[in-house]
C-alpha cells in the first residue's frame, strides 16, 4: 500500500518536474511593432496541407512576411462550421475580444453572421470572401476571376484526354453561379484545343467532403473519363484519379504533391494578393469598402506549375491563351450556347463579371451532368 | 458477501460490483481526484506538443470568462446545452434511453423556425410564444413516435431515437434546398436570416434562453420531486411491474414523459434558432443532443447539478476555442484535451458506482 503512494508521489513529482522546465523555457517575447492584428475564420485547417484552407492560410501568411506582422499579430480560427451560426459568432467574437482590427471569413456560410456584427462592431473591418454583401461602411467581400485559370486548365485535360471524356467533381449544381461558371469555363478551354472531348459533372451538394468527393470521382472514372476535373475543397479527385492510372486537374493549391503521378496542373488562387492589399490599407487607415474581384493580371489567380504528366505542346498552348487572356480575351465572348441549344452570348458581345459569377444558371453546350 | 471461499467453483479475478450507498463526502474527493488526474494527463499530452500546460489551463478558464463578451459566448454555449440535459432527464429517470435529444432540438428548430419565416408579421410578443409552443410540439412529438411504438410494439427506444436523429438532420437539408431556400441567396443553400421581429429578446446582453433554462431547472426539480407524475416516472424506472400492480398506466406515462422530454429539447431548438443563430442551419444542434447526455449522466439527473455541471461543459469548450487561436495550435489540440479530460472524468464516474472485488488468493 504504502509502495503505491510513493509510486504515485513519484509520478506526480515528476510531472511538476518537466511542467516546470517547461515552464522556464518560456517567457521570451517578440516584440509588437505594431498592435494591429488580423484575424482569418477558416473553413478547414491550414494542417488540411492542401485545398481550399490552406490555400487561404498561404496566403495569410505571405500578408505577414509582406508587411512584417508577428505571430501574435494573427489570429488564426479554425475549422468554424459555416452552418452553425452560433459557432461562428463565438469564434468572430474571440478575434474581436483579442483586437481584431481587421476580419476576413473565407467561407460563403459566414456571410450573415458578418454582417449581424458588422452592425455591432462598427470599428472593425469584416471582409468576406466570395459572397454579394456590402454594407456600404465596414464589410465588403473580395472575389475573383478564377475563370481564368480554368479555362487555362481546361487545355491541359482537353490536350491530355484520350477517351475524350473528361470528369468534372462540382460542389453544387447548376444554380451555384460560382461553380457553374468556372465548369462552363473550363469547358471551353477544352473545347479549345479539342472540340470533341466532353466534360462531365458530378455534383456533390458540399464544398468539403473527401468521402463524397472521392466517390463522385470514382463514379465519373467508371463512366470512362480518364482526366478529372474538380471544385471542391479536397484532394480525394486527384487521389482517386492516380489510384486508377488517369489524370487529374486539382483545384484551390498545386496538388502535384498528393497526386504526383496523376495530377496535370491546377487553377489556384494567390489570396496573399488581396490579403496583403487590404490588410496594408486597413494598417494605413485608407481601407475603403469597395468589392475586391482581382484576375490574373493581378497575381491572385495562377495556374500551378504544369507537372510532368502534361501532354507534349500544353506548356506552348496555354502560354498562348493566358497572353490572349491578359490582352484582354474576355472566355465568355463571342457566339456561345447552352447544351440546350439556347444562345447564352451572342456574336460580338462578352459576359459580365457579375454575371459569370452571379448570376450563370446554364452550362455550357459540351457539359453534360450526370 | 459471497467471497467466502467454499472454493467449489472457481471464482472470476475480477468482478465489478456495483455500490450500494455511496457518501457525499466520498463523491466529492473521488470527482476531485478525477479533475486532478485528467488536469495531469492533459498536462502531459500539452507538455508533448511543446506547449506550457499552466499557461494552456490559465487560457482556458480565462478565455471562457475574461471579459463580458467571453461570459457571454460562454452562457450562449451553455444555454442549448442546459436545457436539452434537462430534457433528457426526464426520460432517463425514467429508464427510457433517450438518445435522440439532437432530432428533438431540431424538430423543435424546425417547427419555431415555420412561423419565424411565414408569420413575423404577428405582434412581437404573440409570435415568440406561438414560436416556443411550436418548439416544443415539434420536439415533443419527435419524442413521442419512439415511445408510441415502444408501448406498443416492445422496439428498441436506444435505436429508435438515434435513427430519428438523421432524419430530422436530413429534414432540415430538405427544408433549405426546397421550400424554405433563400431566395436571395444566388443558389447557395440557406434560410434566410429571421427579422428582428422573430428574434428573442436579450435580457443583460444574452438571449432570454438562459432565464429560460434556469425556469427548467426549477420546474423540472419540483416536478421529478414533489409531484404524482414524477414519483410515477421513479417507480417505472426502477419497475414496470411495480408501476404495474400500484395500477398506474404505464403506457400512458411513458409516452407522457417522452413527450414531455421531447418538448424541452425542443424548446433548446427554438432558443438556437431564434435567439442565437437567428436562421435555421444545419448546424443548429451541432452535437449538443449528445453532450447533453453525458451533462445528464455526470449529474446524476439531478436538475441543480446539471446547472453546474454544463457550466464546466461550456467553459471547456468556450476555453477550448480560445486557446486554440491564441497558441496557434490545430483545432484537434483541443478536441485532444477535451476528449482527455472527459475520458478521466467519466471513468472516474465509473468508480463511484462500481467497485472491483478481486479474488482471495487462499
Amino acid at each position: 500500500m504504502l509502495k503505491m503512494k510513493k509510486f504515485w508521489v513519484l509520478i506526480f513529482v515528476a510531472v511538476m518536474a518537466l511542467t516546470l522546465s517547461a515552464c522556464s523555457k518560456e517567457g521570451k517575447e517578440t516584440s509588437n511593432t505594431t498592435d494591429f492584428k488580423v484575424a482569418v475564420i477558416h473553413i478547414g485547417d491550414p494542417a488540411d496541407g492542401a485545398g481550399y484552407t490552406y490555400a487561404h492560410d498561404l496566403g495569410i501568411v505571405k500578408m505577414q512576411e509582406e508587411l512584417g506582422l508577428s505571430d501574435e499579430q494573427i489570429i488564426r480560427k479554425n475549422n468554424v462550421n459555416d452552418t452553425d451560426a452560433v459557432a461562428i459568432t463565438t469564434a468572430m467574437e474571440e478575434c474581436i475580444e483579442e483586437g481584431a482590427d481587421i476580419i476576413f471569413g473565407t467561407s460563403w456560410g459566414y456571410m450573415d453572421t458578418m454582417e449581424q456584427l458588422a452592425a455591432e462592431h462598427s470599428e472593425v473591418i469584416f471582409s468576406h470572401c466570395s459572397g454579394y454583401k456590402n454594407n456600404g461602411s465596414n464589410m465588403n467581400n473580395y472575389f475573383g476571376r478564377i475563370y481564368q485559370a480554368r479555362y487555362l486548365s481546361g487545355i491541359a485535360a482537353g490536350l491530355k484526354t484520350q477517351s475524350n471524356m473528361i470528369g468534372y467533381v462540382a460542389a453544387m449544381p447548376i444554380d451555384n453561379s460560382e461553380v457553374t461558371g468556372g465548369i462552363n469555363a473550363f469547358a471551353l478551354g477544352v473545347e479549345s484545343v479539342n472540340p470533341d472531348a466532353k466534360v462531365y459533372v458530378k455534383v456533390t451538394n458540399t464544398w468539403f467532403d473527401p468521402t463524397l468527393e472521392g466517390q463522385a470521382a470514382e463514379a465519373l472514372l467508371d463512366m470512362g473519363c480518364d482526366v478529372i476535373t474538380q471544385h471542391g475543397d479536397t484532394t480525394a479527385p486527384q487521389m482517386a484519379a492516380q489510384a486508377r492510372g488517369v489524370w487529374g486537374v486539382g483545384y484551390n493549391s498545386d496538388m502535384t504533391k498528393d497526386a504526383p503521378e496523376a495530377h496535370l496542373t491546377a487553377p489556384i488562387w494567390n489570396w496573399g494578393a488581396y490579403y496583403t492589399k487590404a490588410t496594408k490599407e486597413a494598417m494605413e487607415g485608407n481601407w475603403s469598402n469597395d468589392n475586391y474581384f482581382g484576375g490574373m493580371d493581378d497575381g491572385l489567380i495562377d495556374l500551378s506549375p504544369l507537372s510532368k504528366n502534361v501532354a507534349e505542346g500544353t506548356e506552348e498552348a496555354i502560354e498562348a491563351a493566358r497572353q490572349r487572356i491578359l490582352d484582354g480575351y474576355k472566355i465568355f465572348e463571342g457566339e456561345l450556347y447552352d447544351n440546350q441549344g439556347n444562345l447564352v452570348c451572342a456574336e460580338g458581345e462578352a459576359l459580365a463579371d457579375a454575371d459569370i459569377t452571379g448570376a450563370m444558371n446554364w452550362y455550357y453546350k459540351t457539359v453534360e451532368v450526370k | 458477501m459471497s467471497s467466502q471461499s467454499l472454493s467449489t467453483k472457481k471464482e472470476p479475478f475480477i468482478r465489478i460490483i456495483k455500490k450500494t450507498e455511496i457518501s457525499v463526502g466520498k463523491t466529492i474527493v473521488l470527482s476531485l481526484l478525477a479533475l486532478l488526474a485528467a488536469i495531469i494527463a492533459g498536462g502531459i499530452f500539452i507538455l508533448a506538443i511543446g506547449q506550457n500546460p499552466f499557461e494552456i489551463y490559465t487560457t482556458i478558464v480565462k478565455g471562457a470568462w475574461r471579459s463580458s463578451m467571453a461570459t457571454k459566448g460562454t452562457i450562449k454555449i451553455a444555454i442549448p446545452l442546459l436545457i436539452a440535459a434537462l430534457g433528457i432527464t426526464p426520460a432517463f429517470q425514467m429508464k427510457f434511453w433517450n438518445i435522440g435529444a439532437e432530432g428533438q432540438i431540431i424538430m423543435g428548430g424546425i417547427f419555431a423556425t415555420y412561423f419565424a419565416l411565414f408569420f413575423d408579421h404577428l405582434p412581437h410578443g404573440l409570435l415568440l410564444v406561438i414560436m416556443f409552443v411550436a418548439g416544443m410540439v415539434g420536439g415533443g412529438l419527435w419524442g413521442l413516435i419512439p415511445a408510441y411504438f415502444k408501448t406498443r410494439f416492445g422496439t428498441n427506444e436506444t435505436l429508435f431515437t438515434l435513427m430519428l436523429n438523421y432524419i430530422a438532420l436530413y429534414m432540415i437539408k430538405f427544408f433549405i434546398e426546397g421550400p424554405w431556400r433563400d431566395p436571395a441567396s444566388s443558389g447557395f443553400p440557406k434560410i434566410a436570416t429571421f427579422t428582428k421581429n422573430a428574434r428573442l429578446d436579450q435580457i443583460f446582453g444574452v438571449h432570454a434562453g438562459w432565464l429560460i433554462g434556469l425556469v427548467l431547472v426549477v420546474v423540472l426539480f419540483i416536478y421529478l420531486t414533489f409531484t404524482k407524475q414524477g414519483y410515477e416516472i421513479s417507480v417505472v424506472g426502477e419497475s414496470v411491474n411495480t408501476a404495474r400492480y400500484a395500477g398506474m398506466n404505464v403506457k400512458k406515462i411513458i409516452m407522457r414523459t417522452m413527450f414531455i422530454s421531447g418538448a424541452i429539447c425542443g424548446i433548446a431548438g427554438m432558443t438556437q434558432v431564434t435567439g442565437a443563430a437567428y436562421t435555421l442551419g444545419e448546424g443548429v444542434a451541432g452535437g449538443v443532443g449528445f453532450t447533453a447526455i453525458t451533462v445528464a449522466w455526470l449529474s446524476k439527473l439531478n436538475p441543480l447539478f446539471i446547472l453546474v455541471v454544463t457550466l464546466l461543459f461550456s467553459m471547456l469548450e468556450k476555453g477550448c476555442s480560445v486557446m486554440q487561436s491564441t497558441f496557434g495550435l490545430s483545432s484537434a489540440v483541443s478536441g485532444i484535451l477535451q476528449g482527455i479530460i472527459l475520458f478521466f472524468i467519466l471513468g472516474f464516474d465509473f468508480f463511484t458506482r462500481y467497485r472491483f472485488v478481486f479474488r482471495k488468493e487462499r
